[in-house]
């Protein structure tokens, strides 16, 4: 009877002491390819993207250059971050683009020489901004029951009008520009190496610290852990990705003077990502979010307040969105009344490109963060190589056709019916 | 396990009569319904099964009439005062998040937390611990999508889910429709299990031969009153058939007194 149950976590935890870990090595490839990580297709093709770039223009694998393509990435990742919470419940932002233009808007002009306000002040009334915003989506949607698709592009044409009218009013020729050294820091201003040494080996200790934990608590109670050496294999893995970002950012990056450093605008992308990994998987709002994206009625009836939640996710949306505002701002050196219409797309495709549905109920942090990457290596890659925008487009268009079409067949028939 | 017959029975209804409006959906509906024994209730579409387990898992207050927990009168007003009891309902739709595992699904508004942060190794030791007890042994993992179950083992979690919770009653609504013939075979067996660990089962079923497999007492509604209840040997298919059909039969294998239902 439940001696099944019993006796697999036996053999299990019995591979796990080292004796032959090569089936369940075995599985666990499986698992990452069809499991709900699902993050091994695209990973493999940001590999092939790279090696493409780097084999048609040399100057794509430079220290310069990936510090460029992070920074580019930043702004896509944070938005797909926003987006997630919202996919996650089957709900969607059509407008993250524009608001995230709008909140770095309120920044920019709040820091600047005529109204002068402290930067202290201007960056959270910026991410209130967006906040407020989220939290007008809600009220339609969960009061009024109107589908997010519809209430967020109205938000949309809205957010954009409000915008035109906020930058034309300063009368600066269509545009607003950062003229305050902290909000112009966020992305142009970096970490010393040391500080960046210790910032990424301290993210790099506390994971390692974490899954091992985690593992050996699984273990000490008999339960499926993987094995020690899988782990092992993992913190190595994890420590190279160290080193080679610390090279990344600590190789001098200018040709006249010294520019080394991890750009702010990483760990603050990092710190969001921590945050919205934490809140997902460790806590029961992160549950509910997943159960009401899942099957909303079950969740009603076992006894969890579905609106309080689903007001919490646009409300998270709206601070994720804030936060991309002022690394938007600070990256473009200030706002123009032409805000890029594509910019939500983009976020959208992000998550849907790292692996989150956009059914609600499946997706992850970190999937805003590969599917970010991908998209602003693609961007970059195609800069680098002077292809047409027209060509990004496309190519852009195919990977993210091709990322849904992978995981939606890698899927067929896995563990997750979605 | 059966308490000794002086006992008064887990669950009482006497005179239980609910209207919406002017229909009558049950009219003075007297039920016992004894700990260590499955309940089989059953009646056509629309003899009141429904409306009855509804009144008892307090989705809705009956409109006169009492009820008795274990000999005392209670008063039901949501299902989670129903829950707190010691009454748990299991629904034909079953309310399972096909996107979270088993363990997430088994403790879905109500996670242990240790510290602030979900306790998940505790969450998989009792879920382990309550399938074990049921002797669910078809589930490779406690950590797969219930989307990746088959129609029985989801039977199994969401009854699992229900009883984990020191349920003394176990409501379950067809819980064999739309299953194959091992699959029912396999939930039939958990109904076995829970009576065996001394829980009252209440079964609403159409399927008079997965009835005859288990239940111990039969009860049969027609339009709204509760015709007939008893001890399963009392019956025989053709004598159910004709009650469920017709409210009466006249061939009733042995003379029971109509009274039999009434003596808690």
């Amino acid at each position: 009877m439940s001696s099944d149950l019993i006796t697999t976590t036996r053999t299990e935890s019995g591979l796990a002491q080292g004796e032959s870990p090569s089936f369940d090595l075995r599985q666990q490839l499986r698992r990452l390819w069809k499991g709900d990580s699902g993050l091994v297709p695209i990973i493999i093709g940001l590999v092939v993207l790279v090696v493409y770039f780097q084999s048609r223009s040399s100057n794509f694998i430079s220290a310069q250059n990936l510090t460029n393509l992070m920074i580019q990435a930043t702004v896509f990742v944070l938005l797909g971050m926003a987006e997630i919470w919202l996919l996650l419940l089957g709900e969607i932002d059509l407008s993250v683009g524009v608001t995230c233009a709008l909140s770095g808007l309120v920044a920019t002009i709040l820091v600047d020489p005529q109204y002068h306000w402290s930067w202290f002040i201007a960056m959270p009334l910026a991410v209130i901004t967006s906040m407020a915003i989220s939290g007008i989506y809600a009220f339609f949607v969960i009061r009024l029951r109107l589908p997010s698709f519809i209430v967020t592009l109205a938000g949309y044409l809205a957010v954009q009008g409000v915008l035109i009218y906020f930058v034309d009013k300063q009368g600066t020729g269509g545009s607003v520009q950062v003229q305050e050294a902290v909000l112009y820091d966020l992305v142009g201003g970096n970490l010393t190496p040391l500080a960046t040494w210790l910032f990424i080996f301290i993210c790099i200790g506390l994971l390692a610290v974490m899954m091992m934990r985690s593992n050996e608590r699984r273990l000490k109670h008999g339960l499926v852990a993987s094995p020690r050496l899988m782990i092992a294999i993992k913190i190595v893995a994890l420590v190279g990705v160290g080193f080679a970002l610390v090279w990344v950012f600590n190789t001098n990056r200018s040709n006249f003077l010294v520019l080394t450093g991890m750009p702010f605008a990483i760990p603050i992308d990092v710190s969001l990502l921590a945050l919205g990994t934490f809140i997902l998987t460790k806590t029961r709002s992160g549950r509910y979010i997943y159960a009401i994206g899942g099957n909303s009625e079950a969740a009603r009836r076992a006894g969890i307040a579905v609106n309080r939640y689903r007001l919490m996710a646009f409300l998270l949306t709206g601070f994720t969105v804030g936060i991309a505002g002022l690394l938007y701002t600070s990256r473009l050196g200030g706002i123009s009344d032409g805000v890029d219409s594509t910019l939500t797309l983009y976020a959208v495709a992000s998550a849907v490109i790292g692996g989150t549905s956009l059914f609600g109920g499946r997706g992850k942090m970190i999937h805003a963060v590969i599917g970010g990457i991908v998209i602003a290596t693609i961007y970059n890659g195609m800069a680098l190589l002077q292809m047409q925008p027209a060509t990004q487009f496309i190519v852009t268009a195919a990977v993210l056709l091709a990322a849904v079409t992978i995981d939606s067949l890698a899927r067929r028939g896995s563990t997750i019916s979605r | 396990m059966a308490p000794s017959p002086d006992a008064p029975p887990l669950l009482s209804l006497r005179g239980i009569t609910k209207s919406f409006g002017a229909v009558q959906a049950l009219r003075h509906v007297d039920l016992d319904i004894p700990a260590g024994q499955v309940t089989a209730l059953v009646g056509d579409n629309g003899a009141g099964k429904s409306t009855l387990i509804k009144t008892i898992s307090g989705i809705w207050a009956p409109t006169s009439g009492q009820i008795f927990w274990k000999g005392k009168e209670v008063h039901v007003h949501s299902p989670r005062e129903a829950s707190d009891l010691g009454i748990a309902t299991v629904y034909q739709d079953l309310a399972l998040c096909d996107n979270l595992d088993i363990v997430q699904n088994m403790y879905l508004g109500r996670e242990e937390t240790s510290r602030g942060v979900l306790d998940e190794i505790e969450m998989e030791i009792a879920t382990r611990k309550t399938l074990s007890d049921l002797s669910v042994s078809t589930v490779k993992s406690v950590r797969q999508m219930v989307g990746s179950l088959s129609g029985g083992q989801r039977q199994a979690v969401a009854v699992a889910r229900a009883v984990m919770r020191e349920s003394e009653l176990v409501i379950l609504d067809e819980p064999t429709a739309a299953l194959g013939v091992s699959q029912t075979a396999q939930v039939l067996e958990l109904i076995k299990t829970l009576k065996s660990h001394g829980l009252g089962v209440l079964v609403i079923s159409h399927n008079l031969s997965d009835v005859f497999a288990v239940a111990d007492r039969l009860a049969t509604m027609y339009l709204g009153t509760l015709v007939d209840s008893g001890p399963i040997a009392n019956y025989d298919t053709a004598s159910a058939v004709e009650l469920i059909t017709t409210g009466s039969s006249s061939r009733r294998p042995s003379a029971v007194p109509v009274s039999e239902s009434m003596e808690g």
